[in-house]
Protein backbone atom coordinates (compact mmCIF):
# COMPACT_ATOMS: atom_id res chain seq x y z
CA UNK A 1 0.00 0.00 0.00
CA UNK A 2 1.13 3.39 -0.48
CA UNK A 3 1.11 4.61 2.92
CA UNK A 4 3.51 2.14 3.80
CA UNK A 5 5.55 2.96 1.18
CA UNK A 6 5.47 6.61 1.62
CA UNK A 7 6.27 5.99 5.37
CA UNK A 8 8.83 3.77 4.41
CA UNK A 9 10.58 6.78 2.42
CA UNK A 10 9.83 9.18 4.81
CA UNK A 11 11.78 7.11 7.51
CA UNK A 12 14.85 6.95 5.14
CA UNK A 13 15.41 10.88 4.94
CA UNK A 14 18.55 10.57 7.62
CA UNK A 15 18.84 14.02 8.91
CA UNK A 16 21.55 15.55 10.77
CA UNK A 17 22.39 13.68 14.42
CA UNK A 18 19.92 15.60 16.32
CA UNK A 19 17.49 13.88 18.47
CA UNK A 20 14.03 12.57 17.35
CA UNK A 21 11.78 14.90 20.06
CA UNK A 22 8.50 13.56 18.31
CA UNK A 23 8.11 10.55 16.17
CA UNK A 24 4.51 9.38 14.99
CA UNK A 25 4.25 6.54 12.51
CA UNK A 26 1.39 4.84 10.51
CA UNK A 27 -1.20 6.69 12.99
CA UNK A 28 -4.70 6.09 12.11
CA UNK A 29 -7.94 7.85 13.91
CA UNK A 30 -11.26 6.96 14.03
CA UNK A 31 -14.23 8.86 15.22
CA UNK A 32 -16.97 6.00 15.06
CA UNK A 33 -17.80 5.74 11.54
CA UNK A 34 -15.22 8.90 10.39
CA UNK A 35 -11.65 7.94 9.59
CA UNK A 36 -9.87 11.01 10.23
CA UNK A 37 -5.98 10.11 10.19
CA UNK A 38 -5.55 7.21 7.74
CA UNK A 39 -1.83 6.27 8.71
CA UNK A 40 -0.17 9.63 8.93
CA UNK A 41 3.73 9.52 9.82
CA UNK A 42 5.68 12.74 11.17
CA UNK A 43 8.98 13.05 12.84
CA UNK A 44 10.88 15.99 14.74
CA UNK A 45 14.66 16.48 15.65
CA UNK A 46 15.24 19.01 18.03
CA UNK A 47 15.25 22.61 16.80
CA UNK A 48 12.47 21.58 14.15
CA UNK A 49 10.19 23.34 13.13
CA UNK A 50 7.09 21.23 11.40
CA UNK A 51 4.07 23.08 10.20
CA UNK A 52 1.43 20.91 9.67
CA UNK A 53 -1.12 22.56 6.48
CA UNK A 54 -3.99 21.32 5.01
CA UNK A 55 -7.60 21.92 4.23
CA UNK A 56 -10.34 22.15 6.68
CA UNK A 57 -11.14 18.30 8.16
CA UNK A 58 -7.72 17.25 6.82
CA UNK A 59 -7.23 16.07 10.20
CA UNK A 60 -4.18 18.27 11.20
CA UNK A 61 -5.64 19.21 14.79
CA UNK A 62 -6.48 15.91 15.33
CA UNK A 63 -2.86 14.45 14.31
CA UNK A 64 -1.13 17.36 16.06
CA UNK A 65 -4.21 16.28 19.87
CA UNK A 66 -2.63 12.60 19.18
CA UNK A 67 0.87 13.28 20.14
CA UNK A 68 -0.01 14.15 23.54
CA UNK A 69 -3.15 12.11 23.45
CA UNK A 70 -5.48 14.81 23.87
CA UNK A 71 -7.26 12.74 21.00
CA UNK A 72 -6.66 8.40 21.84
CA UNK A 73 -5.22 7.46 18.49
CA UNK A 74 -7.15 4.27 16.97
CA UNK A 75 -3.75 2.46 15.96
CA UNK A 76 0.03 3.72 15.27
CA UNK A 77 3.19 4.52 17.31
CA UNK A 78 3.74 7.98 18.97
CA UNK A 79 6.96 8.14 20.52
CA UNK A 80 8.01 11.29 21.99
CA UNK A 81 12.05 11.59 23.60
CA UNK A 82 11.98 8.44 22.38
CA UNK A 83 9.70 6.85 24.90
CA UNK A 84 6.52 4.73 23.37
CA UNK A 85 3.67 6.29 24.61
CA UNK A 86 1.72 2.62 25.91
CA UNK A 87 -1.64 2.05 24.75
CA UNK A 88 -4.38 -0.60 25.24
CA UNK A 89 -7.68 -1.50 24.16
CA UNK A 90 -10.48 -0.63 27.01
CA UNK A 91 -13.53 -2.83 27.55
CA UNK A 92 -15.40 -1.00 24.04
CA UNK A 93 -12.62 -1.65 22.01
CA UNK A 94 -11.18 2.22 22.40
CA UNK A 95 -7.50 3.09 22.42
CA UNK A 96 -6.39 4.23 25.72
CA UNK A 97 -3.13 5.07 27.17
CA UNK A 98 -2.53 2.06 29.26
CA UNK A 99 -0.51 3.89 31.64
CA UNK A 100 -1.76 7.32 33.13
CA UNK A 101 1.63 8.10 35.12
CA UNK A 102 3.29 8.17 31.56
CA UNK A 103 0.67 10.37 30.05
CA UNK A 104 1.14 12.70 33.14
CA UNK A 105 4.48 12.68 32.40
CA UNK A 106 4.74 12.97 28.88
CA UNK A 107 2.43 15.55 28.64
CA UNK A 108 4.04 17.73 31.15
CA UNK A 109 7.60 17.82 28.91
CA UNK A 110 4.79 19.23 25.71
CA UNK A 111 3.60 22.89 25.84
CA UNK A 112 0.10 22.99 24.04
CA UNK A 113 -0.74 26.35 22.70
CA UNK A 114 -4.98 26.06 21.97
CA UNK A 115 -6.86 27.90 19.53
CA UNK A 116 -8.88 28.94 21.86
CA UNK A 117 -6.37 30.00 24.44
CA UNK A 118 -7.72 27.96 26.98
CA UNK A 119 -6.15 29.94 29.62
CA UNK A 120 -8.11 29.06 33.55
CA UNK A 121 -10.18 32.26 34.01
CA UNK A 122 -10.15 31.91 37.78
CA UNK A 123 -6.45 32.78 37.81
CA UNK A 124 -4.62 35.94 37.04
CA UNK A 125 -2.03 35.67 34.28
CA UNK A 126 0.98 35.23 36.47
CA UNK A 127 -1.11 32.18 38.91
CA UNK A 128 -1.38 30.98 35.02
CA UNK A 129 1.48 30.84 34.66
CA UNK A 130 3.21 29.18 37.84
CA UNK A 131 0.00 26.50 37.78
CA UNK A 132 1.85 23.81 36.03
CA UNK A 133 5.72 23.94 37.36
CA UNK A 134 4.69 24.75 40.56
CA UNK A 135 1.39 22.11 41.10
CA UNK A 136 2.71 19.40 38.73
CA UNK A 137 6.42 19.90 38.12
CA UNK A 138 6.84 20.51 42.05
CA UNK A 139 8.79 23.92 41.26
CA UNK A 140 9.17 25.80 44.32
CA UNK A 141 6.18 28.57 44.02
CA UNK A 142 8.79 31.98 44.97
CA UNK A 143 10.84 30.36 41.98
CA UNK A 144 7.90 30.02 39.48
CA UNK A 145 6.99 33.18 40.08
CA UNK A 146 9.95 34.91 39.40
CA UNK A 147 10.19 32.57 36.29
CA UNK A 148 6.38 33.83 35.35
CA UNK A 149 7.90 37.18 35.60
CA UNK A 150 10.16 36.53 32.96
CA UNK A 151 8.08 35.00 30.31
CA UNK A 152 5.13 37.62 31.01
CA UNK A 153 7.79 40.41 30.31
CA UNK A 154 9.37 38.05 27.28
CA UNK A 155 5.80 38.35 25.64
CA UNK A 156 5.11 41.80 26.73
CA UNK A 157 2.95 41.37 29.39
CA UNK A 158 5.05 42.15 32.80
CA UNK A 159 2.72 44.49 33.30
CA UNK A 160 -0.41 42.73 33.05
CA UNK A 161 0.55 39.81 35.77
CA UNK A 162 -2.12 40.37 37.90
CA UNK A 163 -4.82 40.74 35.26
CA UNK A 164 -7.24 37.87 35.36
CA UNK A 165 -7.79 36.49 31.48
CA UNK A 166 -11.36 37.91 30.59
CA UNK A 167 -10.09 41.37 30.91
CA UNK A 168 -7.36 40.68 27.93
CA UNK A 169 -7.91 40.52 24.21
CA UNK A 170 -6.82 37.77 22.38
CA UNK A 171 -3.70 38.55 21.50
CA UNK A 172 -2.51 38.91 24.81
CA UNK A 173 -4.38 35.80 26.07
CA UNK A 174 -2.63 33.74 23.23
CA UNK A 175 0.71 35.67 23.97
CA UNK A 176 -0.30 34.48 27.96
CA UNK A 177 -0.98 30.99 27.14
CA UNK A 178 2.83 30.76 24.98
CA UNK A 179 4.66 31.82 28.37
CA UNK A 180 1.96 29.60 30.03
CA UNK A 181 3.89 26.85 27.67
CA UNK A 182 7.07 28.14 28.05
CA UNK A 183 7.06 27.74 31.81
CA UNK A 184 6.84 24.30 31.95
CA UNK A 185 10.17 24.32 29.52
CA UNK A 186 8.48 21.88 27.36
CA UNK A 187 10.63 19.78 25.19
CA UNK A 188 8.57 20.78 21.90
CA UNK A 189 5.94 23.12 21.55
CA UNK A 190 2.75 22.03 20.13
CA UNK A 191 0.83 25.11 18.37
CA UNK A 192 -3.24 24.25 17.21
CA UNK A 193 -4.13 26.86 14.95
CA UNK A 194 -2.45 29.65 17.38
CA UNK A 195 -4.18 32.67 15.73
CA UNK A 196 -7.02 31.25 14.28
CA UNK A 197 -9.12 32.42 16.83
CA UNK A 198 -7.80 36.18 16.50
CA UNK A 199 -8.88 39.32 14.85
CA UNK A 200 -6.61 40.12 11.82
CA UNK A 201 -5.09 43.47 13.16
CA UNK A 202 -3.88 40.75 16.33
CA UNK A 203 -2.24 37.91 14.34
CA UNK A 204 0.51 40.20 13.85
CA UNK A 205 1.71 40.27 18.01
CA UNK A 206 1.11 36.04 18.26
CA UNK A 207 3.37 35.50 15.00
CA UNK A 208 6.16 37.47 16.01
CA UNK A 209 6.36 35.47 19.15
CA UNK A 210 5.95 32.32 17.83
CA UNK A 211 8.84 33.97 14.96
CA UNK A 212 11.09 34.34 17.84
CA UNK A 213 10.77 30.89 19.32
CA UNK A 214 11.38 29.15 16.41
CA UNK A 215 14.23 31.12 15.48
CA UNK A 216 16.26 30.39 19.21
CA UNK A 217 16.28 26.85 17.98
CA UNK A 218 12.77 25.50 20.27
CA UNK A 219 11.42 22.52 18.36
CA UNK A 220 7.51 22.88 17.12
CA UNK A 221 5.24 21.33 15.63
CA UNK A 222 2.41 24.05 14.36
CA UNK A 223 -0.89 23.48 12.67
CA UNK A 224 -1.78 26.87 11.01
CA UNK A 225 -3.24 28.33 8.46
CA UNK A 226 -0.41 30.65 8.09
CA UNK A 227 1.15 30.14 4.76
CA UNK A 228 3.68 32.99 4.78
CA UNK A 229 4.07 32.32 8.46
CA UNK A 230 4.67 28.30 7.68
CA UNK A 231 7.33 29.73 4.61
CA UNK A 232 9.17 31.91 7.23
CA UNK A 233 9.36 29.92 9.79
CA UNK A 234 8.90 25.93 9.35
CA UNK A 235 12.20 23.62 8.67
CA UNK A 236 9.33 20.97 7.21
CA UNK A 237 6.38 21.39 6.32
CA UNK A 238 4.03 18.61 5.62
CA UNK A 239 0.49 18.84 3.68
CA UNK A 240 -2.01 16.66 4.69
CA UNK A 241 -5.07 15.56 2.75
CA UNK A 242 -8.11 13.63 3.75
CA UNK A 243 -6.31 12.24 6.81
CA UNK A 244 -2.97 11.05 4.43
CA UNK A 245 0.19 13.03 4.38
CA UNK A 246 0.02 14.63 0.37
CA UNK A 247 3.24 16.21 0.23
CA UNK A 248 6.04 16.91 2.31
CA UNK A 249 9.57 18.97 1.99
CA UNK A 250 11.26 22.08 2.94
CA UNK A 251 9.09 25.38 2.60
CA UNK A 252 10.55 26.10 -0.78
CA UNK A 253 9.69 23.03 -2.06
CA UNK A 254 6.40 22.57 -0.65
CA UNK A 255 5.14 26.73 -1.72
CA UNK A 256 7.43 26.95 -4.14
CA UNK A 257 7.74 23.99 -6.50
CA UNK A 258 4.47 21.83 -5.36
CA UNK A 259 4.28 18.53 -6.85
CA UNK A 260 1.04 17.27 -5.95
CA UNK A 261 -1.89 18.57 -8.00
CA UNK A 262 -4.12 19.40 -4.70
CA UNK A 263 -1.33 21.41 -2.86
CA UNK A 264 -1.08 23.28 -6.50
CA UNK A 265 -4.73 23.70 -5.75
CA UNK A 266 -4.66 24.46 -1.81
CA UNK A 267 -2.08 27.10 -2.34
CA UNK A 268 -3.81 28.78 -5.21
CA UNK A 269 -6.88 29.16 -3.23
CA UNK A 270 -5.36 30.25 -0.13
CA UNK A 271 -3.12 32.38 -0.99
CA UNK B 1 -33.66 78.29 68.67
CA UNK B 2 -33.70 81.13 66.71
CA UNK B 3 -35.25 79.84 63.16
CA UNK B 4 -38.20 81.60 63.74
CA UNK B 5 -40.28 78.17 64.11
CA UNK B 6 -41.87 77.41 67.20
CA UNK B 7 -41.83 73.65 67.87
CA UNK B 8 -44.89 71.89 68.28
CA UNK B 9 -46.55 72.03 71.86
CA UNK B 10 -47.74 68.15 71.91
CA UNK B 11 -44.59 66.59 70.39
CA UNK B 12 -41.97 69.15 70.69
CA UNK B 13 -40.30 67.93 67.81
CA UNK B 14 -41.67 68.87 64.45
CA UNK B 15 -42.13 72.38 64.22
CA UNK B 16 -46.03 73.39 64.25
CA UNK B 17 -47.02 73.72 60.62
CA UNK B 18 -45.45 70.06 59.95
CA UNK B 19 -47.25 68.37 62.91
CA UNK B 20 -50.68 70.23 62.58
CA UNK B 21 -51.69 67.40 60.11
CA UNK B 22 -50.36 64.25 62.43
CA UNK B 23 -51.95 66.09 65.20
CA UNK B 24 -55.16 66.12 63.30
CA UNK B 25 -55.19 62.49 62.34
CA UNK B 26 -53.99 61.49 65.87
CA UNK B 27 -57.40 63.11 66.75
CA UNK B 28 -59.34 61.01 64.72
CA UNK B 29 -58.03 57.63 65.83
CA UNK B 30 -57.47 58.31 69.51
CA UNK B 31 -59.78 56.18 71.13
CA UNK B 32 -58.63 53.26 69.10
CA UNK B 33 -54.86 54.30 69.34
CA UNK B 34 -54.81 53.95 73.34
CA UNK B 35 -56.75 50.80 73.33
CA UNK B 36 -53.75 48.97 71.34
CA UNK B 37 -51.02 51.13 73.16
CA UNK B 38 -52.44 49.77 76.94
CA UNK B 39 -52.74 46.29 75.15
CA UNK B 40 -49.52 46.52 73.86
CA UNK B 41 -48.15 48.12 76.81
CA UNK B 42 -49.50 45.30 79.26
CA UNK B 43 -48.48 42.39 76.72
CA UNK B 44 -44.51 44.04 76.63
CA UNK B 45 -43.74 42.88 79.38
CA UNK B 46 -45.40 39.93 79.36
CA UNK B 47 -43.30 39.21 75.66
CA UNK B 48 -40.31 40.43 77.39
CA UNK B 49 -40.21 37.70 80.20
CA UNK B 50 -41.30 35.50 77.57
CA UNK B 51 -38.55 35.53 75.33
CA UNK B 52 -35.87 36.33 78.30
CA UNK B 53 -32.80 34.12 77.63
CA UNK B 54 -33.07 33.07 81.61
CA UNK B 55 -35.66 30.79 82.58
CA UNK B 56 -38.59 30.96 83.25
CA UNK B 57 -38.28 33.09 79.85
CA UNK B 58 -38.04 30.41 76.43
CA UNK B 59 -35.70 32.26 74.67
CA UNK B 60 -32.86 30.32 75.82
CA UNK B 61 -34.61 27.51 74.75
CA UNK B 62 -35.02 28.70 71.41
CA UNK B 63 -31.29 29.43 70.99
CA UNK B 64 -30.54 26.07 71.87
CA UNK B 65 -32.93 24.97 68.83
CA UNK B 66 -31.32 27.35 66.28
CA UNK B 67 -27.63 26.14 67.49
CA UNK B 68 -28.81 22.44 67.02
CA UNK B 69 -30.85 23.69 63.38
CA UNK B 70 -27.54 25.41 62.24
CA UNK B 71 -25.21 22.49 63.09
CA UNK B 72 -27.48 19.89 61.24
CA UNK B 73 -27.95 22.72 58.08
CA UNK B 74 -24.16 22.67 58.19
CA UNK B 75 -22.87 19.20 58.17
CA UNK B 76 -25.83 18.09 56.20
CA UNK B 77 -24.82 20.80 53.39
CA UNK B 78 -20.96 19.93 54.29
CA UNK B 79 -22.09 15.94 53.59
CA UNK B 80 -23.96 16.70 50.66
CA UNK B 81 -21.64 18.50 49.19
CA UNK B 82 -19.29 15.63 49.33
CA UNK B 83 -21.71 13.36 47.99
CA UNK B 84 -22.54 16.01 45.43
CA UNK B 85 -19.45 16.20 44.29
CA UNK B 86 -18.86 12.52 43.80
CA UNK B 87 -22.37 11.98 42.55
CA UNK B 88 -21.46 14.20 39.90
CA UNK B 89 -18.25 13.27 38.98
CA UNK B 90 -19.99 9.77 39.06
CA UNK B 91 -22.63 10.46 36.88
CA UNK B 92 -20.78 12.82 34.27
CA UNK B 93 -17.34 9.88 34.32
CA UNK B 94 -18.39 7.07 35.85
CA UNK B 95 -18.95 3.69 34.53
CA UNK B 96 -22.37 2.46 33.40
CA UNK B 97 -22.82 0.64 36.40
CA UNK B 98 -21.70 3.98 38.80
CA UNK B 99 -24.02 5.92 36.68
CA UNK B 100 -27.33 3.75 36.84
CA UNK B 101 -26.50 3.58 40.54
CA UNK B 102 -26.74 6.99 40.82
CA UNK B 103 -29.39 7.81 38.55
CA UNK B 104 -31.32 5.67 41.08
CA UNK B 105 -30.12 7.34 44.16
CA UNK B 106 -31.43 10.79 42.87
CA UNK B 107 -34.12 9.61 40.73
CA UNK B 108 -35.71 7.70 44.09
CA UNK B 109 -33.92 10.94 46.85
CA UNK B 110 -35.95 13.88 44.37
CA UNK B 111 -39.10 11.63 44.19
CA UNK B 112 -39.87 10.46 47.59
CA UNK B 113 -41.27 13.18 50.18
CA UNK B 114 -38.53 14.43 52.38
CA UNK B 115 -40.54 13.86 55.23
CA UNK B 116 -41.15 10.30 54.53
CA UNK B 117 -37.99 9.27 53.56
CA UNK B 118 -36.27 11.30 57.06
CA UNK B 119 -39.00 8.52 58.45
CA UNK B 120 -38.50 5.64 56.50
CA UNK B 121 -34.11 6.84 56.78
CA UNK B 122 -34.00 7.73 60.72
CA UNK B 123 -36.46 4.50 62.21
CA UNK B 124 -35.94 2.01 59.56
CA UNK B 125 -32.08 3.33 59.51
CA UNK B 126 -31.53 3.18 62.89
CA UNK B 127 -33.61 -0.49 63.18
CA UNK B 128 -31.09 -1.61 60.54
CA UNK B 129 -27.86 -0.45 62.07
CA UNK B 130 -29.12 -2.30 65.40
CA UNK B 131 -30.25 -5.19 63.68
CA UNK B 132 -26.45 -5.35 61.89
CA UNK B 133 -25.12 -4.62 65.21
CA UNK B 134 -26.93 -7.58 67.26
CA UNK B 135 -26.73 -9.78 64.65
CA UNK B 136 -22.93 -9.63 64.38
CA UNK B 137 -22.92 -10.37 68.58
CA UNK B 138 -22.63 -6.20 69.57
CA UNK B 139 -24.49 -4.48 71.54
CA UNK B 140 -27.78 -2.36 70.64
CA UNK B 141 -26.62 1.20 70.16
CA UNK B 142 -28.88 4.73 70.80
CA UNK B 143 -27.94 6.40 67.46
CA UNK B 144 -27.35 10.55 68.50
CA UNK B 145 -30.05 12.76 66.98
CA UNK B 146 -27.42 14.98 65.64
CA UNK B 147 -26.06 12.28 63.60
CA UNK B 148 -28.99 10.71 62.61
CA UNK B 149 -30.26 14.20 61.57
CA UNK B 150 -27.12 15.09 59.75
CA UNK B 151 -26.90 12.05 57.61
CA UNK B 152 -30.34 11.47 56.96
CA UNK B 153 -30.44 15.64 55.36
CA UNK B 154 -27.22 14.85 54.03
CA UNK B 155 -28.15 12.17 51.84
CA UNK B 156 -31.22 14.23 51.00
CA UNK B 157 -29.08 16.78 49.92
CA UNK B 158 -26.63 14.96 48.31
CA UNK B 159 -29.08 14.29 45.48
CA UNK B 160 -29.51 17.32 44.70
CA UNK B 161 -26.22 18.68 44.89
CA UNK B 162 -25.10 15.93 42.82
CA UNK B 163 -27.63 17.49 40.20
CA UNK B 164 -26.07 21.21 40.68
CA UNK B 165 -22.82 20.01 40.43
CA UNK B 166 -22.77 17.94 37.44
CA UNK B 167 -25.13 21.29 36.09
CA UNK B 168 -21.69 23.07 36.52
CA UNK B 169 -19.27 21.00 36.02
CA UNK B 170 -20.99 21.02 32.46
CA UNK B 171 -21.08 25.15 31.74
CA UNK B 172 -16.93 24.84 32.40
CA UNK B 173 -15.55 25.86 28.66
CA UNK B 174 -14.25 22.56 28.22
CA UNK B 175 -10.63 23.83 27.09
CA UNK B 176 -9.81 25.07 30.54
CA UNK B 177 -10.35 21.20 31.23
CA UNK B 178 -8.34 20.14 28.28
CA UNK B 179 -5.74 22.10 28.81
CA UNK B 180 -5.30 20.87 32.27
CA UNK B 181 -5.09 17.40 30.31
CA UNK B 182 -2.88 18.89 28.31
CA UNK B 183 -0.44 19.60 31.02
CA UNK B 184 -0.21 16.60 32.58
CA UNK B 185 -2.10 17.33 35.33
CA UNK B 186 -3.37 14.07 37.46
CA UNK B 187 -7.51 13.48 37.75
CA UNK B 188 -7.44 14.58 41.21
CA UNK B 189 -5.28 17.91 40.81
CA UNK B 190 -7.49 18.72 38.00
CA UNK B 191 -10.51 18.31 40.33
CA UNK B 192 -8.83 20.37 43.03
CA UNK B 193 -7.37 23.43 41.03
CA UNK B 194 -9.31 23.14 38.11
CA UNK B 195 -12.46 21.61 37.95
CA UNK B 196 -14.25 22.61 41.51
CA UNK B 197 -12.71 26.76 41.49
CA UNK B 198 -13.92 27.06 38.00
CA UNK B 199 -17.78 25.16 38.28
CA UNK B 200 -17.71 27.51 41.42
CA UNK B 201 -19.91 30.18 40.34
CA UNK B 202 -21.97 28.13 38.28
CA UNK B 203 -22.71 26.04 41.15
CA UNK B 204 -23.02 28.92 43.90
CA UNK B 205 -27.05 29.93 43.58
CA UNK B 206 -27.73 26.25 43.13
CA UNK B 207 -26.17 25.45 46.08
CA UNK B 208 -26.76 28.54 48.02
CA UNK B 209 -31.01 27.45 47.27
CA UNK B 210 -29.85 23.79 49.30
CA UNK B 211 -28.36 25.52 52.31
CA UNK B 212 -30.95 27.46 52.31
CA UNK B 213 -33.35 25.04 52.02
CA UNK B 214 -31.31 22.53 54.62
CA UNK B 215 -31.87 25.30 56.98
CA UNK B 216 -35.31 25.09 56.95
CA UNK B 217 -35.40 20.91 56.29
CA UNK B 218 -34.34 20.76 59.99
CA UNK B 219 -37.57 21.40 61.56
CA UNK B 220 -38.52 18.13 59.88
CA UNK B 221 -36.38 16.43 62.34
CA UNK B 222 -39.03 17.74 65.06
CA UNK B 223 -41.15 15.15 64.13
CA UNK B 224 -38.60 12.36 65.44
CA UNK B 225 -37.91 13.83 67.97
CA UNK B 226 -34.53 15.87 67.47
CA UNK B 227 -34.27 18.76 69.68
CA UNK B 228 -34.15 21.58 67.12
CA UNK B 229 -35.57 25.19 66.47
CA UNK B 230 -39.40 23.89 65.58
CA UNK B 231 -39.52 21.54 68.00
CA UNK B 232 -38.16 23.79 70.87
CA UNK B 233 -40.83 26.81 69.62
CA UNK B 234 -43.57 24.48 69.62
CA UNK B 235 -42.63 23.45 73.61
CA UNK B 236 -42.37 26.88 74.57
CA UNK B 237 -45.55 27.56 72.83
CA UNK B 238 -47.57 24.48 74.33
CA UNK B 239 -46.21 25.19 77.73
CA UNK B 240 -47.10 29.15 77.82
CA UNK B 241 -50.18 29.11 75.42
CA UNK B 242 -48.39 32.15 73.90
CA UNK B 243 -48.55 30.22 69.95
CA UNK B 244 -48.25 33.55 68.20
CA UNK B 245 -45.31 35.09 69.84
CA UNK B 246 -43.09 31.97 70.22
CA UNK B 247 -43.67 30.94 66.41
CA UNK B 248 -43.61 34.43 65.17
CA UNK B 249 -39.96 34.32 67.26
CA UNK B 250 -38.83 31.59 65.26
CA UNK B 251 -40.03 32.94 62.23
CA UNK B 252 -37.71 35.98 62.36
CA UNK B 253 -34.91 33.91 63.77
CA UNK B 254 -35.22 32.01 60.96
CA UNK B 255 -35.03 35.10 58.77
CA UNK B 256 -32.09 36.14 60.28
CA UNK B 257 -30.00 33.02 59.51
CA UNK B 258 -31.58 33.44 56.25
CA UNK B 259 -30.33 37.01 55.76
CA UNK B 260 -27.17 36.28 57.11
CA UNK B 261 -26.92 33.29 54.82
CA UNK B 262 -27.17 35.61 52.14
CA UNK B 263 -24.65 37.88 52.90
CA UNK B 264 -21.78 35.17 53.20
CA UNK B 265 -22.98 33.19 50.20
CA UNK B 266 -22.75 36.96 48.36
CA UNK B 267 -19.63 37.50 49.67
CA UNK B 268 -18.57 33.85 47.96
CA UNK B 269 -20.17 34.23 44.72
CA UNK B 270 -18.61 37.52 44.07
CA UNK B 271 -15.19 35.52 45.28
CA UNK B 272 -15.75 32.77 43.00
CA UNK B 273 -16.64 34.95 39.94
CA UNK B 274 -13.17 36.74 40.62
CA UNK B 275 -12.04 36.25 36.87
CA UNK B 276 -15.68 37.06 35.15
CA UNK B 277 -16.58 41.13 34.21
CA UNK B 278 -19.56 41.81 35.64
CA UNK B 279 -22.71 41.39 34.07
CA UNK B 280 -23.54 44.88 34.79
CA UNK B 281 -20.24 46.13 32.78
CA UNK B 282 -21.18 43.82 30.02
CA UNK B 283 -24.78 45.38 29.45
Amino acid sequence: MSVVEAAAVRSGKAQDGAAEAIHVENLHKKFGELHVLKGVSLSARDGEVIAIIGGSGSGKSTLLRCINCLENPTSGIIRVNGEEIKLKADSHGHTIPADRKQIERIRSKLGMVFQNFNLWSHMTLIENVIEVPVHVLGVKRDVAIGEAEKLLARVGLAEKRDVYPAYLSGGQQQRAAIARALAINPRVMLFDEPTSALDPELVGEVLKVIGDLAREGRTMVLVTHEMKFAREVATHVVYLYNGLVEEEGPPEQIFGAPKSERLKQFIRNIG
Amino acid sequence: MGCGVAPCPTCSIFPRHVCRRRSRRRLVSTSGATLIDALLSASAAGITELLSPYPPGWGGALLVGLLHSIEIALGATCLGLLIGTGGAYGKLYGGPVVRDLLAVYTTIVRAVPELVLILLLYYAGTDLINQALTAMGYQRVDVSGLAAGIAVLGFVQGAYSTEVIRGAILAIPQGQIEAARAYGMSPGLMLRRITLPSMLPFAIPGLANLWLIATKDTALLAVVGFYELALATRQAAGVTKAYFTFFFAAGVLYLLLSLFSNLVIGRVETWSRRGMPSLKEAR
